[in-house]
């Protein structure tokens, strides 16, 4: 095994460098410990042999090729552009002047308000009273403030809508509200919004789920049929088992990013929520397409077929230390009731499934930090110094982990062992049709119970990685509640572009179940 | 140093191509001169959410331009992101391509020798900055017109041993790049730009670079300059500075440039936006069948075909347009007879407006101008008096009433005047001086 790597202040310092983050004393000295901690646990990936499994950084059914003609489009007018700009001159954006040495101003940014619209600050605004769908803050709104739960981007007007939004708008799916969620999609528990934590509509001192917590919340209220959300690493699924609703994380690539605020381009899926599978179903098939604005949607095998699933695999690692024991049982009681129904059910091995948050949180951070790096207070936005903790910590250990020295340690040993999970996929899904796993190894657990150990945090996606890292669909709904009343999810996985068949499952599951009936007091 | 090193030379040729739109926008890509900030979408102002999508001609026309400088065409290619902060980027990191190129392995030959090309590859062109006082601030105005124009990046091997060579080879990259017709490749706009990396030997631990010289030959007066710089250093025993340098116009030296240090490590890593690329042999074979005759093989041919000047063929290879004009002046001239270096030379040295005068026009007026008869007395009579001085013997004879022997003094004035006297006014003006 190698030696592991003790990180240094110095070390940690020149990664800020390259992140362009100016860190204060204290949060070199926190970040120095907490990487070390990260990157600790992340030498686990050491032990695995790689020499012979090619990397994988897309999961695009080998889609290869996508181009656009060589056509000219329009523009967007000057105003438009410098609209959102910090300062601006003669048609120019104004920044201080490169060759002088950066007094950065570290101007500490107010402490954004909470907004406080809804009692478990779930709104971030109210667009219209008449809308029907609430949009996560990742999705981008065309004249409407878009902020993606972070300081940086506080009044931030986007010039365009994404592809979504614009498909709903015109289907007569309206805005109503955008909502709240961690801020930039970093986070499982809907505590990192800088605009406020949100609650659980069924305990206000525990948490929703993150980072779609906003979605899942008002969906959970009833305040709205449909939301959209984003699954990077359980990001809808998280959210939705932790407050009683559905959501779906389609197979990647399935609808378009186009639009919704960037975090780790490869693993980025955005899905629905709501409260039964018909209706998540009905508007993921409304509004599934291919779009030409998103080079990653393009798959050749994109077709959705409609199938029903007769053989349902339990990965038998996903059952054994490290799972709450109401978590397992509620799961374990949905596959023997649908055993019940007929359908066959499986014991199979994703042997490689428990290194999934550790490869994880080595990808999306290294992309996030690319992601993040256009957040320079010029031409929209505040400059980086508005970012907060979390943000600042991925930024961080994503640039350490594809620095010079270090990108085959991490960011390629992490996509070769990417590679490995997708195989042992395909594997399971030779012999059984879907999987039925946990979404979260425990119940909703108390807000600010776990904020001061952020490696803790991580591991509670232990079950929600393994899909998000193959690009795979997987439907979370409700199977059951805690002895304290609090919501128990399951997702079910499928093969790539499987949805339909999942969906169908789901809707025979709610046939037999009425977990999803109940509501919040 | 020892007396027998010599300067090594490595240069990285960037030139923007001329498609419609930007690299992973649908934006117009001309950006000279147009009002700040008026070509740019959420693409190329890197706004959150946008995503890029390539340009598929810009990749035939940089698989072109590797073909056409002997490389080979990766059968797999992808793009990568390459990071770093500066106001003209706004992702903070430029779509680029980092070991997968889409070409490489290539060569081009110069007077001097083989040089040895590393690699063609495809990536997006930055924002423009203006740095001024604003209000008493020192400030940098950014405009992204400019912002995600494909850019083509040729690298050569550190082959180049002279600045003569340097521009001799970037010269014959601007001739085979606008003979494709995908860049105009003006030095000047921008639209090519050079830069070239130096020392006086590999192992000596440094390696001055030449950046931001806006003409071919400021590029090789700066070389040749700096060149003589570092060995005069060097005899010191001092080692020059590892920097980046610039031309001073003026004083006719290569100054230390001003430039903002940015990181060294640029974290490259695979685009996630956008999916790998695929070359199959066919379709190399018909992006190789659409590259037109190159520059060097047209010039060989204005030899063969036309029996044309070496100097001649080289200066109309170069220029596509003028090539093609060239070549219809030279089949009309046969036809009259007209000598194709004859025309070329009208054409080079009296700089015809190719545009406004067409071939037919060009080929009548040299006819014409060759076969006009001077007949002005003033003229005439000179070559008279000579025919007259040089044929004593006809003289007498047609003196004598011989009047037959007048043919031969116009002969003799025929070609003392290289055959432009006009043999009417001749005859006149003989028959006057010897009446």
């Amino acid at each position: 095994m190698a030696k592991k790597h003790t990180i240094t202040p110095d070390e940690v310092r020149h990664i800020a460098g390259l992140a362009n983050l100016d860190l204060t004393d204290k949060e070199l000295k926190t970040y120095t410990a907490q990487l070390q901690d990260i990157l600790g646990y992340i030498d686990i990936l050491d032990n695995i042999d790689t020499n012979n499994v090619v990397p994988t950084y897309q999961t695009l059914d080998g889609t290869v090729n996508v181009f656009r003609q060589d056509k000219v489009t329009k523009s967007l007018s000057q105003k438009k552009a410098l609209s959102q700009a910090n300062k601006i001159h003669d048609g120019y954006f104004v920044t201080s002047n490169v060759f002088k040495k950066n007094i950065t101003k570290t101007k500490d940014y107010e402490k954004t308000k909470s907004r406080n619209i809804d009692e478990h600050n779930a709104v971030l605004s109210k667009v219209s009273d008449n809308g029907s769908v609430a949009h996560k803050d990742l999705f981008v709104t065309e004249d409407i403030v878009t902020t993606a739960g972070s300081s940086v981007l506080e009044g931030f007007i986007p010039q365009y809508s994404s592809t979504i939004v614009n498909k709903m708008d015109k289907m007569g799916l309206k805005t109503k509200y955008k909502v709240n969620q961690d801020a930039w999609g970093h986070g499982g528990s809907g505590e990192n919004s800088d605009y406020g934590a949100t609650s659980n509509p069924w305990n206000k001192d525990y948490v929703p789920g993150g980072s779609s917590s906003g979605s899942a919340v008002v969906v959970a209220m009833g305040d709205v049929e449909v939301a959209t959300g984003t699954d990077t690493c359980g990001s809808i699924r998280m959210p939705a088992s932790y407050t009683n609703v559905v959501g779906i994380k389609p197979t990647y690539g399935a609808l378009s990013r186009y639009g919704v605020i960037a975090f780790a381009s490869s693993l980025d899926c955005p899905g629905f929520l709501a409260r039964t599978v018909s209706k998540v179903k009905e508007v993921f098939n409304q509004v599934v397409d291919v779009d030409k604005y998103d080079g990653t949607s393009q798959s050749a095998k994109r077709s959705q077929k409609d199938s029903k699933p007769k053989t349902i695999g339990i990965p038998k690692e996903f059952f054994e230390e490290g799972i709450d024991s109401e978590v397992k049982e509620a799961v374990i009681k949905a596959t023997e009731e649908l055993k019940a129904k007929g359908y066959e059910i499986k014991e199979i091995s994703l042997p490689h499934a428990k290194l999934g948050v550790a490869a994880y949180y080595i990808i999306a951070p290294t992309e996030t930090s690319s992601n993040l790096a256009r957040y320079d207070g010029i031409r929209f936005g505040k400059n980086r110094s508005a970012f907060g903790a979390e943000a600042k910590r991925r930024i961080m250990l994503g640039a350490f982990a594809s620095s010079a020295g270090y990108v085959d340690k991490y960011y390629e040993k992490a996509a070769r062992v990417r590679s490995l999970i997708i195989s042992d996929f395909e594997k399971a899904f030779n012999p059984v049709d879907a999987i039925i796993a946990p979404v979260s190894p425990t119940p909703p657990f108390k807000i600010g119970e776990k904020v001061e150990n952020p490696l803790e945090l991580y591991l509670m996606d232990v079950y929600a990685a393994p899909a998000s890292l193959a690009g795979l669909p997987a439907l979370a709904l409700p199977c059951g509640f805690t002895k304290s009343n609090l919501p128990i999810g399951m997702q079910i996985i499928g093969p790539r572009w499987s949805e339909q068949s999942l969906f169908n499952l789901g809707e025979e599951y709610q046939e037999i179940t009425d977990w999803h009936d109940k509501k919040p007091l | 140093m020892n007396k027998n090193n010599k300067p090594v030379i490595g240069l990285e040729v960037h030139v923007e191509l001329s498609t419609n739109s930007k690299m992973f926008c649908g934006c117009k890509a001309f950006h000279f001169r147009v009002k700040p900030n008026t070509h740019t979408c959420p693409v190329c102002l890197g706004l959150p959410g946008a995503l890029p999508v390539p340009n598929k001609k810009a990749v035939d026309w940089a698989i072109m331009i590797g073909l056409a400088l002997n490389c080979k065409v990766s059968p797999k290619s992808k793009f990568d992101r390459k990071h770093y902060f500066y106001p003209d980027l706004p992702k903070g990191y430029q779509i680029s391509q980092y070991d997968q190129p889409l070409c490489e392995g290539g060569f081009l030959e110069t007077s001097e020798g083989k040089v040895k090309i590393t690699r063609v590859h495809l990536e997006e062109d930055t924002g423009k900055l203006i740095h001024k006082k604003l209000d008493g601030s020192d400030v940098s105005l950014v405009d992204f017109n400019r912002c995600g124009v494909p850019l083509v990046e040729i690298v050569t091997e550190p082959d180049l041993r002279s600045a003569k060579q340097t521009k001799e080879f970037a010269q014959e990259i601007r001739r085979i790049i606008r003979s494709l017709g995908v860049s105009d490749c003006d030095m000047e706009k921008g639209s090519m730009r050079l830069e070239a990396n130096m020392s006086w030997g590999l192992d000596l631990g440094y390696k001055v670079e030449i950046k931001n010289v806006n003409s071919f030959k400021f590029t090789e007066k700066a070389i040749e300059y700096d060149l003589a710089r570092q060995k005069e250093l060097l005899d010191k025993g001092k080692t020059p500075k590892q920097e980046t340098r610039g031309w001073d116009e003026k004083q006719n030296i290569t100054v230390s440039q001003r430039f903002k240090e940015t990181a060294a490590d640029y974290r490259y890593f695979p685009e996630p936006d956008i999916a790998p690329m695929t070359f199959t042999d066919k379709q190399i074979a018909t992006l190789r069948k659409s590259i037109p005759e190159l520059p060097d093989e047209i010039a060989k041919r204005l030899v063969k075909e036309f029996d044309l000047r070496v100097d001649y063929s080289q200066l109309i290879s170069a220029d596509s347009a003028l090539q093609q004009y060239a070549e219809k002046v030279f089949k009309k001239g046969l036809e009259k007879k007209i000598k194709p270096n004859d025309l070329a030379g009208v054409i080079i040295n009296q700089k015809i407006d190719i545009e406004k005068v067409s071939p037919d026009e060009l080929v009548d007026l040299v006819f014409q101008k060759k076969t006009q008869k001077e007949s002005d007395p003033s003229i005439v009579s000179g070559w008279v008096m000579e025919a007259i001085e040089q044929n004593s013997e006809a003289v007498t004879d047609y003196k004598n009433g011989k009047t037959n022997a007048i043919s031969v003094i116009i002969g003799s004035v025929m070609k003392i005047s290289s055959g432009k006297a006009d043999p009417a006014a001749v005859r006149d003006l003989l028959i006057k001086k010897l009446a």
